[in-house]
């Protein structure tokens, strides 16, 4: 699957998971593409975030991706 | 006068130990001293109120801090660590309390104009309050607001060449002893490969997308100074294939008297005369030396490199002249489940550049875990859920006498389908023309 491609089925997944749940881990975005290597999964991510439509929430030990936001915001 | 009352941090400072109580009562009595001079960004009162919000948690037993956020800067997907206190009507100074990691200098070598750039840039734009290192290795920056995160960002990377270090599910900022630069039992150039390493994976130090955190850590030899077999998931440790150079004459010195054992650390109390014996042949582990006609000897094929006896009459024995590194695997020390060394996965490899080698090595293994290991498991449960055997099989290391710990319980020796010749299909008629009924 080309990278663009890849980049808007993240977007897809997190929109029909947008109601129940807002952040997840990297692992549960290389399920998605069991055809893809790890490497272009991270950097289709990657692209995602730079380009602001989606951002990585960190408790400092645990990096977690979510769409820019959504879920719980910070103050 | 301080901004909040703390009876109870107060008694921390009773003791006969230095107190973080007292250091952290002076920066806030010199910030308040010096706000006429000092265009302070984030509020003056930062570290009085944190020191009114840790009494408040010693009086009610309980935390006011909350965990995590989406902070950082533009671009990293790691470096900075978001804390929010959830009390900021009454401790507005710490309603935004983060942490920044820094990633520090290979040995921890620094000078002085860059230790006061840095502590001027953290009294400007953060609380100054610092650790130096955090367990992982980085400075650590105790303590800012999110507006100030890109701005000292930029500061850091444009006027001081200075980088931030990992966070979250990252490779986490590279360590590395101070190895050749000061110590003759440096096996390789660890703030070389440690620096090599660090530039080459800057996308997996910045950009998370493990299933956990990821430590590298680098010790030129057994000593362990900064304890890589305990708190990386890849240990790297320096070694010799050769014999242990020995200089009889500088043995006998000892022997004699002439030189102090362990460059003369343990002088502060009279343990009577050198005892070869009892120092040094009685506590080889492997039990592999002896007194030969007032020589010592060494049989080095049983000898596991564990430093005893080259620490101990460091003029007399010195580390070969083969020199390499060991890769050791799977150290962790979680809270939840016990904490775990690093086992055996390399046992030697020579260190030069380009290092192509430790790479395909570490790069298997990512491939590995990053499809296998679930998430916030750490590279050593991985290993122990899928076996040993499986990380030789993707890393494509042979097994070796030296991968096993103590020989095994059981008889019982499990083979694969492809490693039996001919497989486990039979041809039960060919059997019984052999083995009749
Ligand atoms: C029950 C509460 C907590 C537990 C069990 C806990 C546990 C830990 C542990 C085990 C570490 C690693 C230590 C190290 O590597 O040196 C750590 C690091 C850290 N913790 Fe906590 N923590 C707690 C609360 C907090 C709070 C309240 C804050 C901040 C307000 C905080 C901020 C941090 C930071 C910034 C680090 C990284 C420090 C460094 O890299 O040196 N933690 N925590
Ligand atoms: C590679 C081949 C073999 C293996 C790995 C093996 C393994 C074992 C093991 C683990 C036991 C249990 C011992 C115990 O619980 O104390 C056992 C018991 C026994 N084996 Fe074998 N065995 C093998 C071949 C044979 C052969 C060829 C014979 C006879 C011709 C045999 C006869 C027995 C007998 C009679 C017992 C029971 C002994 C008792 O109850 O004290 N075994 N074997
Ligand atoms: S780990 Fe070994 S080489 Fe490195 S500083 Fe310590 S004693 Fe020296
Ligand atoms: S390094 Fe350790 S194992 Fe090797 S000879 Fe010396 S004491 Fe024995």
């Amino acid at each position: 699957m080309d990278k663009e491609a890849a980049k808007q089925e993240i977007i897809n997944f997190l929109e029909s998971k947008s109601g129940s749940k807002t952040k997840f881990y990297f692992n549960d975005f290389t399920k998605l593409f069991p055809d893809m290597k790890a490497r272009d999964v991270k950097k289709a991510l990657s692209e995602l975030v730079q380009e602001e439509k989606m951002m990585y929430w960190s408790s400092g030990s645990t990096t977690l991706y979510g769409l820019k936001g959504s879920g719980k915001k910070e103050e | 006068m301080p901004k909040h009352e703390t009876p109870l941090l107060d008694q921390l400072e009773s003791g006969p130990w230095p107190s973080f109580v007292s250091d952290l009562k002076r920066q806030a009595e010199s910030r308040t001293q010096k706000q006429s001079e000092i265009q302070y960004q984030i509020p003056v009162d930062v570290v009085d109120d944190l020191l009114g919000l840790l009494e408040l948690s010693y009086v009610e037993k309980e935390v006011h801090w909350k965990h995590g956020g989406i902070v950082g800067v533009f671009g990293y997907g790691g470096g900075v660590i978001g804390r929010y206190c959830d009390q900021p009507e009454k401790f507005p100074g710490v309603a935004h309390f983060h942490t920044m990691r820094i990633n520090q200098p290979a040995g921890k070598y620094y000078n002085t104009d860059f230790l006061r750039q840095i502590a001027d840039l953290w009294d400007f734009r953060g609380s100054g309050v610092t650790n130096m290192h955090g367990s992982t290795g980085d400075i650590i920056l105790l303590g800012t607001t999110t507006p100030q995160l890109e701005e000292i960002f930029f500061e850091l990377t444009h006027n001081m060449n200075q980088d931030l270090g990992g966070s979250g599910s990252n490779l986490r900022t590279p360590e590395a002893c101070l190895g050749e630069s000061r110590c003759e039992w440096a096996c390789f150039d660890t703030q070389e490969l440690c620096y090599q390493l660090t530039m080459e994976y800057q996308d997996e130090l910045h950009r998370p997308a493990f299933p956990y955190k990821f430590k590298f850590k680098f010790d030129g030899c057994p000593n362990g100074c900064v304890a890589s077999i305990a708190r990386s998931d890849l240990s790297f440790i320096g070694t010799w294939r050769d014999d242990i150079r020995i200089d009889q004459e500088a043995v006998a010195a000892y022997v004699g008297g002439e030189l102090k054992p362990n460059g003369g650390a343990h002088a502060g109390k009279d343990w009577g005369p050198f005892d070869i014996q009892k120092e040094v042949i009685d506590l080889c582990p492997t039990k592999c030396m002896w007194m030969e006609g007032g020589k010592l000897k060494i049989n080095d094929r049983e000898c596991t490199r564990c430093m005893h006896c080259l620490n101990v009459m460091p003029r007399a024995l010195r580390i070969g002249n083969d020199r390499g590194l060991s890769i050791l695997a799977g150290a962790k020390a979680p809270i939840l489940d016990g904490a775990q060394m690093s086992s055996l996965l390399v046992p030697f490899m020579k260190v030069e550049d380009p290092y192509d080698n430790i790479k395909e090595v570490i790069e298997n293994i990512w491939d590995w875990w990053m499809e296998e290991g679930k998430n916030r498991e750490r590279l050593g449960e991985t290993m122990k859920r899928q076996g040993f055997q499986k990380l030789l099989e993707v890393t494509g290391i042979p097994a070796d006498p030296r991968h096993v710990e103590h020989p095994r319980f059981t008889p019982y020796i499990f083979w694969k389908e492809e490693e039996v010749p001919g497989g486990f299909e039979r041809d039960i008629a060919d059997y019984r023309s052999r083995h009749p009924k």
